[in-house]
C-alpha cells in the first residue's frame, strides 16, 4: 500500500443512479491529476469522496485529515457578503493558521492572481474569473497536502484560467497533491496524469500519452460523413471527418486502405474511449 | 461576397468607457466565425449590438443588408450561454412557444430528444438542454447562427456532435458566430476574431495568428525545482503535462537561471492560447500608454 492519497474501488450511487461504478485514482505529491467528463460523468460524486464531503457506499478513500485538506466544492464554498480579505481571514481562522502567516501567503497569493487591488471588494461583486481565483486561495491558503478543485476553471476567461494555473502550479511545486475536475482536455493534458468518466465508469486513464498509446484500432480521414453504421464511429475535427476503425492498424503499422492513419491525439483517443463505452465498436 | 452580418467602424461607449473601438465585422453565408477575447474585450457588447439589442455610438450594424430590426432577428437562431430556455415546460412546448414567436414552418423536434416527453426541462441533464437549445435555434432554419460558448460543460464525443450540428447548419448556408474561451473550440471556426480592450487585434486561421511564433519549453528531471528556478527570476512561467513553457523568454535567459539543473531547453511553436496572451497582454499596455 503506497502513501499516495487517492480512492480505490469507489461506488456511489444515488437511488437507482449508479454515480460512481468502481473507480480509483491516486494524486501523488508534487502532481496535478485531471478528472475529465462531461456534466454527469461522475467527477463532483468523486471529488466529494476525496474531500471527504460524501461517504461511497464501499470503497478506500486516502486522505489527510481536514487541516491538511483543501477543497473547492462546485459552487465555490465563498462567502458573497464578505470582502475578499475577510473571505480568507474567515478561512484562515478555520484551517487554525497563525495570523501573521495567513496575511503573508494570502497578499502574496492575492497579488500573483491580480487580486491585490480588490482585496477590500464584497466577493459578491467579483466577475466569475475573480471569485474563482479567490475560491482556489482560499482552498490553498493553508498549504495543504491534498488539493481537491472541482472544476475551478469552468466558464473562466483566459485571462483567469492562466492565473489559476499560477495558483495549482505554485501549490504542486511545493509537493501539494492536486487533483482537479475539467471538461476540456487542453487542460486535462497540463496535467501529470488524467481519468476519465463517463456514466461513472472510468473509460480511460493514464498519462495522456498513456491513453493515446491504449486507444484501440485506428483512426482514418475521410471526405464524407460515411453511411450506415460507419457513421456512429465518425466524427468532424476542424472540419474533417475521422472514422473510426475498432479493428484498424495504428497508424505507421500494418498495410493501408482507404487514407492513411491519422496519429491520434488525446481528444481523438478520449472520443474513442467513449465511443467504445457507448457500444459503437 | 454578400455578407450577413456586418459591423463598419462599429464604437460603443458606456459613459466615458469604450467598451467597442471601431470593429469591423463580416460573416458570410457558410462560414464560421469565432469571436476570440478575455473578460471585457468587447464580446458582449457586439454580440449585443448585433442581436439589436443595443445601439450603436458610432458605426453601422447591418443584418442581412438591413439595419437590426424585429425582421432581422427572425432569421438569427441564437443560443445564450444560459441557453435560453424554459425551464417550467417540456422540450415540445419550449419548441411550440419558439414557433409562435418566429412563425410557423419550423422543424419538429428531432426523435431522440422527443423521447423526453413532457418531462420538464429544469429537470433534464445540462447536455440533453444543449441539445434542445440547439435545436429550437435551429427549428426556423436561421441565416445566422449567433452561438455564446456553446459546449460549455459537455464532454469531448458530445462536444464533438455539436460541431457536428454547427457545420451541417454551415454547409447549408448558414453563417454562424461563435464566441468561446476555449482555444480547442476555436479550432473548430474557418476563420477567428481577437478582440482586446476593445478592439479586434488579429484576425485569420489559427496558424495565420500564431504566425509561426515561438515559446521556450522545459522538459527537466524535476519540473518543480525547475519552476521555483524560473520563478525566482521572474520569468513567467506555466505548467505544461510534466514539461514547462515560458512564453516571452530568450532560450539563453532560461538556461542561465535554471543554473546547474538537468533540463532540456528548446524552442517550440506557441499555441493559440499562447499567442492570444501575447495579444491580450500587447492591447493592455498599448491601452495603458
Amino acid at each position: 500500500m503506497t502513501s499516495e492519497w487517492g480512492a480505490e474501488n469507489l461506488y456511489v450511487s444515488y437511488g437507482k443512479i449508479v454515480a460512481l461504478d468502481g473507480v480509483s485514482l491516486s494524486a501523488p505529491p508534487g502532481q496535478v491529476t485531471a478528472v475529465v467528463g462531461g456534466d454527469g460523468a461522475g467527477k463532483s460524486t468523486l471529488l466529494r469522496c476525496l474531500a471527504g464531503a460524501l461517504a461511497p457506499d464501499s470503497g478506500i478513500v486516502r486522505r489527510p485529515d481536514k487541516h491538511r485538506l483543501g477543497y473547492l466544492p462546485a459552487s465555490s464554498g465563498i462567502y458573497p457578503d464578505l470582502t475578499v480579505a475577510e473571505n480568507l481571514d474567515f478561512r484562515a481562522v478555520g484551517y487554525g493558521m497563525p495570523a501573521r502567516l495567513a496575511r503573508e501567503r494570502a497578499a502574496e497569493y492575492l497579488e500573483r492572481a491580480g487580486l491585490t487591488s480588490a482585496a477590500g471588494r464584497l466577493a459578491g461583486q467579483l466577475s466569475g474569473g475573480m471569485r474563482q481565483k479567490l475560491a482556489v486561495i482560499a482552498a490553498m491558503l493553508h498549504h495543504p497536502e491534498l488539493v481537491v478543485l472541482d472544476e475551478p476553471t469552468t466558464g473562466v476567461d483566459p485571462v483567469s484560467r492562466s492565473g489559476l494555473w499560477w495558483l495549482i502550479a505554485r501549490a504542486a511545486a511545493e509537493g501539494c497533491a492536486i487533483v482537479m475536475a475539467t471538461t476540456y482536455l487542453d487542460e486535462a493534458e497540463r496535467c501529470s496524469s488524467v481519468l476519465v468518466l463517463d456514466g461513472g465508469t472510468m473509460i480511460a486513464s493514464g498519462t495522456a500519452e498513456d491513453i493515446v498509446a491504449a486507444m484501440p484500432g485506428s483512426l482514418r480521414p475521410a471526405v464524407a460523413k460515411p453511411d450506415g453504421d460507419a457513421a456512429r464511429r465518425a466524427w468532424r475535427r476542424a472540419g474533417q471527418w475521422r472514422v473510426w476503425d475498432p479493428g484498424g492498424a495504428k497508424a505507421g503499422q500494418g498495410e493501408r486502405q482507404g487514407g492513411d492513419p491519422i496519429t491520434p491525439d488525446l481528444q481523438d483517443a478520449v472520443t474513442v474511449a467513449a465511443l467504445a463505452w457507448g457500444g459503437a465498436a | 461576397m454578400s455578407s450577413l452580418a456586418s459591423c463598419v467602424e462599429v464604437t460603443r461607449r458606456f459613459g466615458t468607457f469604450t467598451a467597442v473601438n471601431r470593429v469591423n465585422l463580416e460573416v458570410g453565408p457558410g462560414e464560421i466565425v469565432g469571436l476570440l477575447g478575455a473578460n471585457g474585450a468587447g464580446k458582449t457588447t457586439l454580440i449585443r449590438m448585433l442581436l439589436g439589442l443595443l445601439s450603436t455610438s458610432e458605426g453601422d450594424v447591418t443584418l442581412f443588408g438591413e439595419p437590426p430590426s424585429r425582421q432581422t432577428r427572425r432569421r438569427i437562431g441564437y443560443v445564450p450561454q444560459g441557453l435560453g430556455l424554459y425551464d417550467d415546460l417540456s422540450p415540445a412546448e419550449n419548441l411550440e412557444f419558439s414557433e409562435a414567436v418566429f412563425g410557423p414552418g419550423a422543424t419538429p423536434l428531432p426523435d431522440e430528444l422527443r423521447s423526453y416527453g413532457r418531462e420538464l426541462v429544469g429537470s433534464l441533464p445540462l447536455g440533453v438542454q444543449r441539445r434542445i437549445a440547439f435545436a429550437q435555434a435551429l427549428s426556423h432554419h436561421p441565416d445566422l447562427l449567433m452561438l455564446d460558448e456553446p459546449t460549455s460543460g459537455v464532454d469531448p464525443l458530445g462536444r464533438a456532435r455539436l460541431w457536428e450540428t454547427i457545420a451541417e447548419a454551415a454547409d447549408g448556408g448558414a453563417g454562424v458566430l461563435v464566441t468561446t474561451h476555449y482555444m480547442e473550440e476555436a479550432h473548430e471556426c474557418g476563420r477567428l476574431v481577437v478582440m482586446a480592450a476593445g478592439r479586434v487585434v488579429a484576425e485569420g486561421t489559427a496558424a495565420e495568428i500564431i504566425g509561426g511564433r515561438q515559446v521556450v519549453a522545459v522538459e527537466a528531471a524535476s519540473w518543480s525545482a525547475a519552476f521555483n528556478a524560473l520563478e525566482s527570476a521572474g520569468l513567467q512561467v506555466a505548467l505544461a503535462g510534466r514539461g514547462l513553457r515560458v512564453p516571452g523568454a530568450d532560450p539563453a535567459e532560461v538556461r542561465r537561471s535554471l543554473g546547474d539543473l538537468p533540463a532540456v531547453v528548446r524552442e517550440v511553436p506557441a499555441t493559440l492560447e499562447e499567442r492570444f496572451f501575447e495579444l491580450t497582454e500587447q492591447a493592455a499596455a498599448s491601452e495603458a500608454a
